[in-house]
């Protein structure tokens, strides 16, 4: 498992703009970097996450080899309800991790 | 007159006190945004990756950090100000991973911590992390003293092909541009730090050893004598200022 950094706020009022701030731990091998001995390393990215706010999809992005190692990742929302807010990050060589976190809204 | 010239000396000697500042400060706003929020610091990664270490058993026969030490946040506040140190038993000057593998070797008896490697990052910076926002405050002992006076001479000697010492670029151009990049005062004050060109967490051996390549001298060795004599001087020179750790350099 990855070492996650999340900001979510736990509790804020209906209609308000909130920040999500997302950052993970991962090397970001772009697959064109030769090793000490001169041989390419095998690409090893993460190429997509998801967030879904109360299970439907809110903010996604494709991440490419151009992306730096241990991508943060921040954006808005709009709370409408309460409800989980969970972040998917998927990869190369079978990487995925999700994390969640619940959102009160009054 | 003489009153006047000590009057005159106290201002210069407190202005150039003032003058010292951070690599922090050098850094565009962005920069320095990540490093003082933790949500955003990717050096956060590694303390915490630390924190776990600390309180985990390396084997199950082994102790862990946290059986002897306890909680770190009291036990190992202020310990990364002081380091390096001399340890009288061995007769050497310890820097603060030093400090660890030789823990880990001695008491715990577990498998050896290489430098550099991951984990033993995740310690240092976790312990360090627990100085931060303290004033570095080397120590005064005699052992100490003439580690630093060799550090102080290395900072001092011309080295490599393009024959410079670490003070003509530091202390005579600190603030000026070296190509692209702005020269710091080159205070250890964040380490170990996240460099954003590096994309992981680094030693200040690690950017020392960065230097020496860039005049084209051979580096220390990693653990060597002489770059714990070089830390021992730059952390007298950064005496009174902040600890930083983990802070985000460029």
């Amino acid at each position: 498992m990855a070492r996650v950094l999340l900001r979510v706020p736990t509790m804020t009022e209906k209609g308000s703009v909130i920040e999500i701030r997302a950052l993970i731990q991962h090397v970001m091998e772009t697959g064109y970097r030769p090793n000490a001995e001169g041989v390419l390393q095998a690409r090893d990215i993460i190429w997509r996450f998801t967030c879904r706010y109360d299970g439907e999809v809110v903010f996604n992005a494709a991440f490419s080899p151009a992306i730096a190692a241990n991508p943060f990742i921040a954006f808005t929302i709009i709370a409408t309800q309460s409800g989980p807010v969970s972040f998917t990050w998927e990869g190369d060589n079978g990487f995925t991790q999700t994390e969640t976190r619940h959102i009160t809204v009054t | 007159m003489k009153r006047i010239a000590l009057a005159l000396f106290a201002c210069c000697s407190i202005a150039s006190a003032d003058e010292r500042r951070s690599g922090l400060l050098d850094m565009r706003p962005e920069a320095q945004a990540m490093q003082r929020d933790d949500s955003m610091n990717p050096g956060m990664l590694w303390v915490l990756d630390g924190e776990a270490l600390w309180n985990r058993k390396p084997a199950p026969a082994m102790q862990s950090c946290a059986d002897c030490h306890g909680d770190a946040a009291a036990s190992m506040r202020g310990v990364a100000a002081r380091y390096p140190a001399f340890d009288q038993a061995s007769g050497a000057a310890f820097d603060l991973s030093g400090r660890i593998i030789q823990c880990r070797e001695a008491r715990q008896a577990g498998p050896p911590l290489a430098r550099e490697s991951h984990d033993l990052l995740a310690l240092s910076s976790f312990v360090a992390h627990q100085s931060r926002g303290l004033p570095i405050t080397p120590p005064e002992d005699t052992g100490i003293r003439a580690v630093r006076a060799l550090g102080q001479s290395i900072y001092m000697t011309r080295m490599g092909q393009l024959d410079l010492s670490c003070g003509q670029c530091h202390d005579d151009h600190a603030g000026r541009r070296l190509a692209g990049s702005s020269i710091p005062q080159a205070h250890p004050t964040g380490y170990p730090i996240y460099r954003l060109e590096w994309q992981a967490l680094g030693s200040l051996q690690r950017r020392l050893r960065g230097c020496m390549v860039g005049v084209r001298a051979e580096p220390f060795a990693y653990g060597s004598p002489e770059f714990i004599a070089i830390e021992a001087y730059l952390m007298e020179r950064a005496r009174g200022m902040e600890v930083e750790t983990p802070a985000i350099r460029p």
